[in-house]
């Protein structure tokens, strides 16, 4: 096979549609090619992103299954993973960066979808999932709006935050993650930051370490957002220091 | 009252992936549990859709956990993110096995599926990660016709791209590109940088 067929595979080799000796041919020339070694990894992780699209639901017993057959499986051991690339061992680029926003939602989305239902055990679990549905309706709507913009930042504790703001639809959502759980009989606030005026945009379950809440409220021109801890119920004007403070991206 | 909902067993230690990893190479089970929550759900899902059958699929999607237990240690973040990885081999193991199968007997269960190309919707029927499959479905909407097709039967059915030239009575070369173009086009609507 010719150079310029090899640049061609980079999309069916991160689909897995090429023969063996097809497959083998590519990762050789991508060991030396860095353009196709870089895109093959970009559309790989493409992919993945069409892979979390079909996520369902994991049965219980998998994971009890799982669980146990792991206590028996001897792990392999770092020491013996060669540094460099084994041979035919995939192809190596540089590090992705960005993995943030897709992780967090793939984590929250996951979460915040049936997990979290099947663990309520509430007389009125479908209301509440209805609201839920209804809530996670209009998360998906910013999310994925053609102008959302996304922000990250580390908050405390090596919690980790998330802001995408949707000019068109004026609304905007904070995803959070790893977020240590309030003290006790206290809740998180998010408030909108107009201009050092803080007006509330809403609650945070205290009950999740991660989470994607819609901001309560338009965003109406705020230039970012801040959270603090509020009494349970929360406070018409935040009480504390703020524990976290992040910009909208423009 | 509600209960409390918590991510794995310990609700005050999400850490990001990368540190589950980190900690599952270790040996950490309850770590081990945590990325099981996340990564389980899109590896079931993608294993179903190449085997499209439910047993064999848990079997397939099992072997792949547990795989992700093991070779944690092989995991190297240069190479891409953690879900890329772990999704990587759940769709490589689902395709190694139709693939076993396919060179055994089942040529014309196989042949009667290439009849029929996937529609997005019977993919996603069961789907519950519906931020991430809103962002995907409407990126899945700007590619062409072709390429759309191209993309689904590879990936979600774990067809070669013979085979997908064979189904959709197109040239080889233009499936190839077909299959790169809409990825980078997917890639850049969905905002993946490397
Ligand atoms: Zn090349």
């Amino acid at each position: 096979m010719s150079t310029v067929d090899l640049h061609t595979l980079t999309g069916a080799y991160a689909l897995h549609a090429l023969s063996d000796e097809e497959r083998g041919a590519f990762e050789r020339h991508a060991a030396d090619c860095e353009a196709c070694a870089r895109e093959a990894l970009e559309l790989s992780e493409t992919a993945a992103r069409l892979g979390l699209a079909v996520s369902v639901s994991s049965p219980s017993a998998l994971k009890s299954r799982v669980m146990r057959r792991i206590t028996a499986v001897r792990q392999d051991s770092p020491r013996v993973v060669p540094l460099t690339r084994p041979p035919g061992g995939g192809i190596r680029a540089r590090r992705l960066s960005r993995w943030a926003l897709a992780a967090c939602v793939a984590g929250v989305a996951a979460f915040g979808g049936t997990t979290v239902w099947q663990y309520e055990r509430a007389q009125d679990a479908s209301e509440q999932a209805r609201r839920s549905e209804r809530r996670t309706d209009a998360i998906a709507a910013v999310l994925a709006a053609s102008d959302a913009r996304t922000a990250g930042a580390e908050l405390a504790g090596g919690a980790r935050g998330t802001v995408v703001v949707s000019k068109s639809r004026d609304e905007a959502v904070f995803i959070a993650s790893g977020m240590a759980a309030p003290p006790s009989g206290k809740v998180y606030q998010l408030w909108f930051d107009d201009g050092g005026t803080m007006r509330s945009a809403g609650l945070m379950d205290s009950h999740r370490t991660a989470e994607a809440v819609l901001l309560e409220g338009a965003v109406d021109g705020a230039s970012g957002m801040g959270i603090t801890v509020e009494p349970a119920g929360g406070s018409a004007e935040p009480t504390s220091d703020p524990v976290a403070l992040m910009t909208f991206p423009a | 009252m509600k209960e409390a909902v918590h991510i794995g067993k310990n609700p005050s230690a999400e850490p990001d992936l990368q540190d589950l990893m980190g900690s599952v190479a270790l040996g950490d089970q309850q770590a081990f549990a945590g990325l099981y929550d996340v990564v389980a759900g899109p590896v079931i899902g993608v294993v179903r859709g190449v085997l499209r059958d439910q047993a064999q699929s848990e079997e397939v999607a099992q072997e792949v956990l547990v795989e992700v237990w093991r070779s944690a240690a092989r995991y190297r973040r240069e190479r891409g993110s953690v879900i890329n990885w772990v999704l990587t081999l759940a769709h490589q193991r689902a395709v190694d096995r139709v693939r076993s199968v396919e060179a055994s007997a089942a040529r014309e269960h196989r042949a009667a599926l290439l009849d029929h190309a996937p529609e997005y919707d019977e993919v996603t029927e069961q789907v519950e990660a519906r931020l991430e499959r809103e962002q995907v479905r409407r990126c899945l909407r700007t590619l062409t016709e072709l390429q759309r097709q191209s993309v689904t039967l590879a990936y979600y059915r774990g067809l070669t791209y013979r085979e997908v030239a064979e189904s959709l009575a197109l040239p080889l070369g233009t499936v190839k590109t077909r299959l790169r173009d809409g990825l980078i086009r997917l890639r850049d609507c969905l905002g993946v940088t490397a």
